[in-house]
């Protein structure tokens, strides 16, 4: 098993046939299962056309109607990206990917505050997207480095997660599900729902969780394992140099008002029995010592 | 993007926010002419910089003729002004607004940010006018009172009066108090705002209540809709070396060690920076290249990083998943040939084509050092800067 995606999962592509979309629609389709997952395209001007064999619709509704995808992922440029969430979100999707970087945080705002009560979940945006190792990848992760295992790894960040999962298979230790949650300020999933799922994941033995500065997610999750996680967590937290008041390239990285510090982040993991590493190059080793015993 | 008091002063009185009459001045003939121009017997000459604690710094002053608006402009106009936001070398003040003076009987603090928790603007309102606010949270927080906002209500009349009487403003002045807190969230909403504050907000001798500061921070990535506060943006107030990364894509930003990086992604950028450290060393800069990054990106940012005189290293940290090793370790070496590198470079590469990308680098012929992992290259970085 595994959480959100597996190989039966079906995936339609809004933005597909941007020179963005494009390029990961044929990677995503060439990963483990991918030519059965990816099933649909979806951009008004171009129904009814194919994309390397996948059909594209008019609409979510059209393409969830013809193909019974019920999951969607999202390359549409920032400006017209929320709107791209709202349309999967009104057409009743299980779950939406969205990769975009740069949607500006008050369309965030308005496209959450749209969602509450509606079924359909979010991961992103800003985010690499999330994998299920030799079933489903969807979104711009490397597959290659990846591994099937039962280790859960959840990050806000792209290239960091990468890296723990490249120090993860170099151990041997495969991986059960990677979510990538984003690094933007308003977002889908946070550390805290993704944690949940990875707890009632029978085939996940341990998460590593990896943070930045910035809000206080990783905090509201640390109190969560602290009572009901019944599985080791590994954390780590970028930005423990990061300067106050600047933006480290997320939107969401920054150190405001005096909160969002990593050392305060560090210093609540720790408290609620996360086993934190401050080093970046440590996270598979700490991983693999805590499950050793 | 930030921009100035007097900018954001503009934007408030679009949306019904009164405040003082007031002329934006960049020099010291212009606030004298200025003062006469708003006539009455008292000015405020203020310090137009983007950092916060201007009065503390002595970048504020009050005059009670022409005489004295020149001289409070003189000495204002061009002083070196440092506030516990600007760092010890201070900022070049460039600008003045020069402001009608006003009988003041009280102040109070509004805000405005982005709850991330809750997903909705919330309103930060307290009675301690003039503090900044990350002191009465960690002193008085039960003096900030807060609304979070709905998105398709607004900021609703009740919730207005509500926040008005609890800051302790006089009921007759209410009605004002709702014009100011509502301008400030339609300003706020519709010029995609990510911070506001009006501190202070005052309530005058005659009963009027007035935005006696205004300062906001606007989400860059909506910038595209707003070319009206894109004209705000001064390049004075901001650094050279972001200004010149952001023409190219580049995300940067100047820290104060001696050991360059340059890492894909933000997250791992940081991380590198923070590995430096774990290490002994000390990061000179943020370098996020993104996920793309072409020869001509790697060259500018490796002359950015050059721009510092304190550097004494360079750490190149990627981990290829889209961007493969050898494109990058094409562009590393033709960098470090068209800069002719002088620093130790120190380069780690995992991920697609990792091994074409080491040979790359091996063959340049170049005096670069390879890191085998995260630590090792910060050892070797770290090492390399001690010697240098």
């Amino acid at each position: 098993m595994s959480i959100l995606i597996d190989k039966n999962t079906r995936v339609m592509t809004q933005g597909m046939t941007g020179k963005v979309g494009q390029f990961h629609t044929v990677n995503c389709k060439a990963y483990a299962n991918g030519v059965n997952c990816f099933v649909a395209g979806v951009n008004p001007k171009k129904a009814g056309e194919l994309f390397e064999d996948i059909p594209v619709f008019a609409s979510v509704r059209d393409a969830k109607a013809e193909t019974g995808a019920t999951v969607s992922v999202i390359y549409v440029p920032p400006s017209g990206a929320a709107a791209a969430i709202d349309e999967a979100v009104d057409a009743d999707l299980d779950l939406v990917i969205c990769i975009t970087e740069g949607i500006p945080v008050h369309d965030m705002l308005r496209t959450r505050y749209r969602m509450q009560g509606k079924r359909t979940l979010l991961i992103g945006p800003n985010c690499p997207g999330l994998i299920t190792p030799d079933e489903i990848k969807i979104g711009i992760m490397p597959g290659h480095i990846h591994r099937k295992g039962r280790i859960g790894v959840v990050s806000r960040s792209g290239t960091l997660t990468y890296e723990a999962v490249g120090q993860l298979t170099a151990l041997g230790l495969g991986q059960s599900s990677c979510v990538g949650i984003g690094g933007d300020p308003i977002n889908g999933l946070k550390h805290l729902d993704v944690m949940k799922l990875f707890n009632d994941d029978p085939d996940t033995d341990a998460v590593i969780m990896v943070g930045e500065i910035g809000g206080s997610d990783e905090e509201e999750c640390a109190r969560w394992i602290k009572g009901n996680m019944n599985k080791p967590v590994v954390g780590f937290i970028a930005g423990v140099t990061a300067p106050p008041g600047k933006r480290m390239g997320h939107a969401g990285a920054i150190i405001s008002g005096g909160q969002g510090g990593a050392e305060d982040k560090l210093a609540v993991m720790e408290e609620c029995g996360i086993h934190i590493t401050r080093n970046p190059a440590e996270m598979g080793r700490t991983m693999q010592k805590i499950l050793k015993g | 993007m930030k921009i100035h008091e007097y900018q954001g002063k503009e934007i408030l009185r679009q949306f019904g926010v009164p405040t003082p009459r007031g002329v934006a001045c960049f020099s010291v003939d212009d606030a004298v002419a200025a003062a006469r121009e708003l006539g009455g017997t008292a000015w405020v000459v203020k310090a137009q910089i983007h950092a916060g604690g201007r009065g503390k710094g002595g970048g504020v002053k009050v005059a009670k003729s022409p005489d004295e608006v020149r001289s409070a402009a003189q000495q204002i106009l061009g002083m070196h002004l440092v506030t516990h936001q600007t760092g010890k070398e201070g900022q070049v003040v460039r600008r003045l607004l020069v402001e009608e003076g006003a009988q003041i009987v009280k102040e109070f603090y509004l805000g405005m940010v982005i709850d991330r928790s809750r997903q909705r603007v919330v309103l930060l309102a307290s009675s301690e006018g003039g503090m900044e606010i990350e002191q009465v949270a960690a002193n008085t927080p039960e003096k900030i009172h807060k609304v979070w906002i709905d998105p398709a209500a607004g900021l609703r009349d009740g919730e207005a009066d509500a926040i008005a009487s609890d800051i302790g403003i006089p009921a007759p002045a209410f009605a004002q108090a709702r014009a100011c807190f509502q301008g400030l969230y339609r300003a706020f909403v519709e010029k995609d705002a990510m911070l506001a504050e009006i501190n202070p907000l005052v309530l005058l001798a005659d009963g009027h209540v007035l935005a006696l500061d205004a300062k906001f921070n606007f989400d860059s990535n909506a910038l595209y809709r707003h070319p009206e506060i894109v004209a705000y943006r001064d390049l004075d107030e901001e650094d050279p070396a972001e200004i010149e990364a952001s023409k190219f894509d580049l995300s940067y930003i100047s820290l104060d060690g001696d050991i360059g990086c340059l890492v894909n992604g933000a997250g791992l950028a940081m991380a590198t920076m923070d590995i430096i450290k774990l290490y002994g060393g000390n990061p000179a800069n943020f370098l996020d290249v993104g996920g793309g990054a072409s020869k001509e990106k790697v060259t500018e940012a490796f002359k950015l990083m050059l721009h510092n005189p304190n550097l004494k290293a360079i750490l190149v940290n990627i981990f290829g998943g889209i961007m493969k090793c050898d494109v990058i370790a094409e562009g590393v070496v033709a960098a470090a040939r068209e800069v002719h590198l002088a620093v130790p470079l120190v380069v780690r590469l995992e991920g697609t084509n990792v091994e074409l990308g080491k040979k790359i680098l091996a063959n340049s012929g170049l005096p670069i050092i390879s890191g085998n992992d995260m630590a090792d290259a910060a050892e070797k970085v770290v090492a390399a800067a001690r010697r240098a």
